[in-house]
Order: C-alpha cells, then sequence, then structure tokens
C-alpha cells in the first residue's frame, strides 16, 4: 500500500506539496515512484525558471520509461534539488523527504487549496487502479 | 489504466507471476510481468552476478517433421540448417525475398527428420502462416506446438550448479547452442544452452501442465530470498540484458524494413549454402554494399536515448534510435541506432535528439558487453 503522508497536499499528476510559508515543496509521490520503478535520472529545472500550475518542470526516467513532471502551482522555482543528479535512487527510497525535486516561489498561496487532501488522493489512486 | 478490449493470452506461470508480486502489462497481446519486487536494475544485476529465472513461455513452437524437414527450412531460413547435428541449435531469420526480416529464430535440431523452430512471441501466428504458405510439395508435417511447451529460461553463471541436481543430463556437456532431452525435477523437457542474456544459462522446454512445478523448483534450488539466491526476472531485466549483450529484439533492431546485412547479422546469412528465400536480394546487397548499418553507441553527455529519437551526425538528421535504455551493469546509457554507412565509425561522435535536446553519445563496439569465460 502506498505512504500517503497527512500533512501534504497532491495533484492529480501525482505529485505532492509541502507549505513552507509561501514556498511549496514539490515531488512526487510513493504511488508514483513505485508504478515508475527504478529511478535512473531526474531532469529538474534551473531557479528562476517559472511554471504554471499543470506545466512540466521536468521528467524522471526509469529504466523502462520517461515521464513528466508537472509543477502542482504557479510561481518561480527558487532551488532544485541537484543531490538528485547522483543519486536518483532518492525519489524512490525517500520520496516525501530526500526525493523532493523543486522549491516554488508560490504566486498564489491559496492555490494549493484546491489541490487534493491525503485521503482524496487515496481515493484518487485507487479509483486509478480499477 | 483501461480495461483491455480483448482478452490478454496468458503463460501456464500468469497466477504464479501475480503471486510473487510481478507487475503485469500487455506485451504483444502477453499478460506477462515487466518487473517484480526486486526491481529492474537488482534482477538485471543478479543474473550478471548470480543466476536470473525468466519466463518466456509466450514465445512460439513450431514443430517441422518429416524427410524434406531440413531442405525445407533451409529454403525458409538463412542460416545453413544441414550444418546442424542432432542436438545442436542456431540463431536464424526467416526471410523475406528482399532479405529483410519475417522474423528471428531458433532452430533446433533433434533428427534428421525433425526440427523445432522456436519464434517471437508477437510473431508467431504471421510466423505460422508465412511457413505454411511456402510450403511446396515436400513431404513434412508443420505443427504449431506454441500451446504445448512453456518455456523457462535460467541465465547467469550460477544456472549450471542450480540445474545440475535436478536433472539427469549431463549439463557440462552440452556446449551453447546445443541442447538435450532429459528430465528437469522428473518431468520431460529439453535443457538447451542458449539464451537472451549474455550469460552463460539454459533454457527448459516442457509440458505447460509442469510449468509451475519447474519453475517453483528452480527458485527454490536458485535459493530465491536469499542475498545472492536467484531472482525471477521481468521483461524489463529481458530487455536491458539482451541490449548490453547487443542482441537484436525483434521490431526494433530487426522487421520487415531491415536487410540483415544492414544489421550485421552477416553472420547467419548463409549465401553458399543454395537456394533461399531473400538469398538473391541479400547476394547482391553484399555486392552493392549496405547503405546503413546497424551500431552501438554510448551516450556521452548526460541524457538516456530511447527508441524511435533521430540520430543526428554534423547537424543532419541521419538515423534512427533502435532501442535506448539505461545498462545497469555497465552503468552507462546505451543504444543502438541505424546510421548511413559511411558514417557508422567506431568512436564518431554522435547526437541523439533526446525530447528536443541534443544530447552527446560515441559510436562503440558491440557487444556493449561481454562475460568473462
Amino acid at each position: 500500500m502506498a505512504n500517503v503522508p497527512d500533512n501534504l497536499h497532491y495533484s492529480k499528476d501525482h505529485e505532492w506539496v509541502r507549505v513552507d510559508g509561501d514556498v511549496a515543496i514539490v515531488g512526487i509521490t510513493d504511488y508514483a515512484q513505485n508504478s515508475l520503478g527504478d529511478v535512473v535520472y531526474v531532469e529538474l529545472p534551473k531557479a528562476g525558471d517559472e511554471f504554471a500550475a499543470h506545466e512540466a518542470f521536468g521528467s524522471v526516467e526509469s529504466v523502462k520509461a520517461v515521464s513528466e513532471v508537472f509543477s502542482p502551482v504557479t510561481g518561480s522555482v527558487v532551488e532544485v534539488n541537484s543531490s538528485l543528479n547522483d543519486e536518483p535512487e532518492k525519489v524512490n527510497n525517500e520520496p516525501y523527504e530526500a526525493g523532493w525535486m523543486i522549491r516554488v516561489k508560490m504566486q498564489t498561496p491559496l492555490e494549493v487549496d484546491s489541490l487534493l487532501t491525503a485521503a482524496e488522493y487515496e481515493d484518487f489512486t485507487k479509483a486509478e487502479k480499477e | 489504466m483501461t480495461a483491455p478490449a480483448v482478452e490478454l493470452k496468458k503463460t501456464p506461470l500468469n497466477e504464479a507471476h501475480r503471486c510473487m508480486g510481478g507487475r503485469m502489462v500487455d506485451f504483444g497481446g502477453w499478460d506477462m510481468p515487466v518487473q517484480y519486487p526486486a526491481g529492474t536494475i537488482e534482477e538485471h544485476l543478479r543474473t550478471r552476478t548470480r543466476a536470473g529465472l525468466f519466463d518466456v513461455s509466450h514465445m512460439g513452437e513450431i514443430e517441422v517433421t518429416g524427410p524434406d524437414a531440413i531442405s525445407f527450412v533451409n529454403r525458409v531460413t538463412s542460416n545453413d540448417v544441414s550444418k546442424l547435428v542432432d542436438g545442436q541449435a542456431h540463431y536464424s531469420a526467416l526471410t523475406t525475398p528482399e532479405g529483410t526480416v519475417v522474423d528471428d529464430l531458433l532452430v533446433y535440431r533433434f533428427a534428421a527428420h525433425r526440427l523445432l523452430l522456436v519464434v517471437n512471441a508477437g510473431t508467431t501466428e504471421k510466423d505460422w502462416d508465412w511457413i505454411a504458405g511456402a510450403r511446396g510439395g515436400e513431404n513434412l508435417e508443420l505443427r504449431n506446438a506454441s500451446s504445448s511447451y512453456c518455456q523457462i529460461a535460467l541465465q547467469g553463471p550460477d544456472a549450471i550448479e542450480i540445474l545440475k541436481p535436478l536433472t539427469d543430463v549431463s549439463l557440462s556437456d552440452i556446449k551453447y547452442y546445443h541442447f538435450s532431452e532429459g528430465q528437469v525435477d522428473g518431468v520431460a523437457a529439453i535443457v538447451s544452452r542458449t539464451g537472451y542474456t549474455g550469460e552463460d544459462g539454459f533454457e527448459v522446454y516442457a509440458a505447460v501442465d509442469r510449468a509451475e512445478q519447474i519453475w517453483n523448483k528452480l527458485l527454490d534450488a536458485g535459493r530465491f530470498g536469499a542475498d545472492d539466491g536467484i531472482l525471477p526476472c521481468g521483461l524489463a531485466a529481458r530487455n536491458t540484458l539482451r541490449l548490453e549483450a547487443g542482441m537484436a529484439l525483434y521490431g526494433h533492431e530487426i522487421d520487415e524494413s531491415t536487410t540483415l546485412l544492414e544489421a550485421n547479422l552477416g553472420w547467419i546469412c548463409k549465401l553458399n549454402k543454395g537456394d533461399f528465400t531473400g538469398r538473391e536480394a541479400l547476394a547482391k546487397q553484399k555486392v552493392s554494399g549496405i547503405t546503413r548499418r546497424l551500431i552501438g553507441f554510448e551516450m556521452t553527455d548526460r541524457g538516456i536515448a530511447r527508441d524511435g529519437q533521430d540520430v543526428v551526425i554534423n547537424d543532419a538528421r541521419v538515423g534512427k534510435v533502435t532501442s535506448g535504455s539505461p545498462a545497469p551493469y555497465l552503468k552507462k546509457n546505451i543504444g543502438m541506432a541505424y546510421v548511413p554507412t559511411e558514417l557508422a565509425n567506431e568512436g564518431a561522435a554522435i547526437q541523439i535528439d533526446v525530447r528536443g535536446r541534443l544530447i552527446g553519445a560515441q559510436i562503440v563496439k558491440t557487444p556493449f558487453y561481454k562475460r568473462a569465460r
């Protein structure tokens, strides 16, 4: 069963958001990393890049496939997790901690309210599985 | 994840895969495990260092029996069947009149009047129609026996020690690309020293209703669960293993648009064996020379090439990637591609268009990986 921490917000594209003031920390969910399999490559944007909500900000590659990763919120990137260049497996091993991908300064912090709660996301993944 | 429109075909090990946590995917109409819980990288590495177990029961088997078996198969395939002795197999291809590839296959010789063709799963019906359609007045019988056989591949340096206590076949006497009939765990089986991983190993063919018995016995004998024990492997590891070993995959490196010579398979083109489908075209191409050739490459910049991406040399789009992937054992990103012959030079710098970005790579010799013997 995939791990879905209560204190995070979730997108239907399987990203999570942790809110830290007006900054959103973004990564992919446990469910997403498990579906992908071994992550071998993560492509991230640069600090300063701007993304609208639902826009692709990078990609995650497993042995078998490439998946885009979408920004759940609108804003500009203030920091990327460059340690994933050398240790992409962190996305598998600690998707909600060391496997975080970008920190985004949100244009409208209230935007996170439109994302899914943990319970809603769990229902969403169950429905997607069926 | 919508429901499949048609019922997927299942191997006799389908239930076993599901019980073991195999992640099932639609592979050419077959419901097959793409990976198990250990993951593709671990499955790949374990096969290189210890042993991996693969369900390849989806492969097709066509039996050819009768006095004209050899001459018939020699007429529809490119390698020289007359050179096989009893208990020997070879890699070959079913060719079109243009010298392109209907399928690649293994030809097993049990006796002068009894051959077995092992073909790809997704092409079994096409091959059957092709072979049956090529039949003339020969005295022989053809049987599509695909649903009678299970096929289990045990691959890796530990394979021989794992199989030894379970069989009456003297494994060390079976040379590479030879086989023997005997028993595995008391079940009548064909034990063949062949594989698709670049490792030593065996492929075991037996009756479908004994598949689970043999599968479980091999896992037990290989100490599945131990840190250095055998691992069941999915299709993803099967693909990365064959790619490291530089082997062609039908539908990628070879198909009905690529000739054997372009695909570096001249070694299975026996132009002097007598007439066969495609011989004339291949002989002509051998004289005139090929205009493109399959090459291997490794990425020199960060990035992973994927199937279908463009190869760029001197700012020109000159070819396509046929297979691109991380190579878990070599810890590189590698691939194969067709490029114009005059550009197919080892060491040459090329670029791959990876989703709109040109990423550097270099043409290298294949196989990428060769086991120590």
